[in-house]
């Protein structure tokens, strides 16, 4: 679950971003709705921990974000919230199965090559164990981005516009999958979008405003 | 996984830098390698020739060629020295031990020395095969000479007279009998042939004249000569005494080893500090190569970085990373470098033996090499330093934005 209350953020001066108040209960799916520059990014990589806001207070899973020290902040995103980027941004040194340990060791979990198998054999992934990211076909990158965001379990899983660029048919297939892993691990899913085909899937919608 | 795993295959994916930027460092540490080896294995062999002498009585004339020849068989000798004149000089309160050598012929190049058992206690030598020489026109060989010629007990020679190979020709009428080989003692008896003085005296009944012709030789009184008389001190406080005792003679001239070594170093010096500047410079280019490959690769990977962050890494995770990819690069250069510097080394080694120069290997170790590695491992650490910090200072929303 997450908490928002009164939360700015200014860029240069300006605010790009301002919520009263929002809350989502563990296991919701929420969709973040908004054109360009309305901050959706902004608000993802605040949840994440990995942007400080100008003002305001941001709860996941109980913890004040901003009472955690660096360090300490560090640790509790590696272990309770997962990223999936707009991106993808694998690790391209890594092998697919390299870059899902890769999450299991930043966020300082016990190893657990069980779970990494078993969250590559989910999505499909198998026989691309050893493959390297550049081998990948875009969905399959995509996958494997997932499967890096969900294999600590985490409570709250984070995706940034994961259907742009994707036809109908693939974009309804990511969003079965992100639901699914977000099922399986009982995390509170947030996906920001401005993508107006996906908007009737989910009953929970938080709209951002042009600031 | 482990950080040091994670910098190995980022490495690994940019063979073609890392490649350059080990062999670049590896270079470095080999030439210094190679210095360090063969400056250390001549200065050890230089000192180890001469222990024990403190003074080399020649005839008049330099006093580096009186050392360089009675002592390392690197010169011509000065001249003669009267066994009357030398029995003197023996004879003396102040005088240790003193070993006559006489230097008047050589074995296809290696110097016949005439002398006494002395001289093979000097240097520690076993007899590895037959024995000493106990008569006139018997030989013992150094372990050398030897292993060049691979002769039987009890075979003969004929010694060619002056010390290069070939010399004013040969002395046939007076062939040795090789009675004995020595076992090899890293020192420059390996490379002399031994006998008695009585056999040179027999073979040169004239008094000798001066090769050098910077003495013109009076007649002998009884017409035995010898070379040199390496003489050892009774106790050091006699020592200018005894070098006044000898210079007092006309056609005499007294050498110190250590001083002349010294001063042999001194020259030697400049060209070793010459060298070791060029093996730093390579180092140098090395430490920049890295800071460049690092740093320039800091900014494609950006990303990565930021990625590992929003997985949980802590700045310190990351920073440790580039660290790790400097120390890695470092490593592998310094590994690198030491096998090649003392592969190159035995190579010289080989080298010089071919051409019966003093001998190198490159199969020993010595403790300066721990600081050529401990250097190599700061270049790693110093250059990967500056990219370290900046990678640690990466704002990870800002870099996850732009992407």
């Amino acid at each position: 679950m997450f908490l928002i209350r009164d939360l700015r953020h200014a860029y240069n001066g300006s605010d790009a971003l301002q919520i009263r108040n929002w809350q989502a209960e563990q296991g919701e799916h929420w969709l973040v709705l908004g054109p360009s520059g309305s901050g959706k990014t902004t608000l993802l990589h605040i949840l994440g921990g990995i942007l400080k806001p100008s003002y305001g207070e941001v709860l996941v899973a109980g913890q004040p974000l901003m009472r955690l020290k660096p360090r300490a902040l560090d640790r509790f995103r590696g272990r309770h919230v997962g990223i999936v980027l707009q991106r993808l941004h694998l690790v391209d040194s890594l092998t697919v199965e390299d870059n899902i340990i890769l999450a299991q060791f930043f966020s300082r979990l016990p190893p657990d090559p069980y779970r990494a198998r078993e969250v590559l054999a989910d999505l499909g992934l198998e026989d691309k164990a050893d493959a390297y990211p550049h081998e990948l076909s875009f969905g399959q990158a995509q996958r494997v981005a997932v499967a890096r965001a969900v294999v600590n379990r985490p409570t709250l899983l984070l995706a940034d516009e994961p259907t742009s660029n994707l036809d109908d048919a693939h974009a309804m297939q990511t969003l079965d999958l992100l639901e699914s892993q977000a099922n399986a691990c009982r995390a509170t899913l947030l996906i920001a979008t401005h993508d107006q085909r996906i908007k009737s899937r989910f009953r929970r919608q938080y709209a951002l405003g042009s600031p | 996984m482990t950080l040091a795993r994670i910098s190995l295959h980022y490495l690994w994916r940019r063979k073609l830098s890392t490649a350059l930027n080990v062999s670049l460092l590896a270079f470095g540490v080999a030439a210094v390698t190679l210095l360090l080896l063969t400056s250390t294995q001549l200065e050890e062999r230089v000192y180890r020739d001469a222990r024990g002498i403190d003074l080399v009585v020649g005839a008049k004339g330099s006093q580096t060629q009186i050392v360089l020849a009675s002592i390392y068989a690197l010169d011509l000798p000065t001249g003669y020295v009267k066994w009357s004149e030398a029995q003197q000089i023996a004879q003396q309160k102040s005088v240790g031990t003193a070993i006559p050598i006489t230097l008047f012929d050589n074995y296809s190049g290696f110097r016949v020395v005439g002398t006494t058992h002395d001289y093979v206690t000097q240097y520690d030598a076993r007899v590895a095969e037959g024995r000493l020489w106990h008569e006139p026109m018997e030989a013992v060989l150094g372990a050398d000479v030897a292993a060049r010629f691979r002769p039987r007990i009890g075979s003969t020679f004929v010694p060619d007279h002056g010390l290069l190979a070939g010399g004013t020709g040969p002395h046939n009428d007076h062939p040795y009998q090789i009675v004995g080989i020595l076992a090899r003692t890293g020192t420059v008896i390996d490379q002399l042939v031994l006998t008695d003085l009585p056999s040179q005296w027999i073979i040169h009944p004239e008094p000798q004249r001066s090769e050098s012709a910077l003495v013109a030789e009076p007649p002998a009184d009884d017409g035995r000569t010898i070379s040199a008389l390496l003489v050892r001190y009774a106790s050091a406080t006699s020592a200018t005494a005894l070098t006044r005792f000898v210079n007092s003679f006309p056609d005499l001239q007294a050498a110190s080893p250590a001083f002349e070594t010294a001063r042999l170093f001194g020259v030697v010096a400049v060209g070793m500090e010459l060298m070791r500047g060029f093996a730093l410079v390579l180092m140098l280019s090395a430490a920049l190569s890295i800071f460049i490959a690092l740093y320039h690769g800091l900014n494609e990977r950006r990303y990565d970085l930021a990625v590992m962050r929003t997985l949980g890494a802590t700045r310190e995770n990351i920073m440790a990373l580039l660290l790790f990819e400097g120390i890695m690069l470092a490593s592998f250069g310094a590994a690198l470098g030491l096998l090649l510097g003392h592969l190159l080394t035995s190579v010289l080694g080989f080298a010089l033996r071919q051409a019966q120069q003093i001998s190198v290997t490159g199969w020993t170790w010595y403790s300066g090499e721990l600081w050529v590695v401990g250097l190599a491992l700061l270049v790693g650490v110093a250059t990967a330093l500056v990219p370290a910090w900046r990678a640690h200072e990466v704002d990870i929303a800002g870099t996850l934005a732009r992407g």
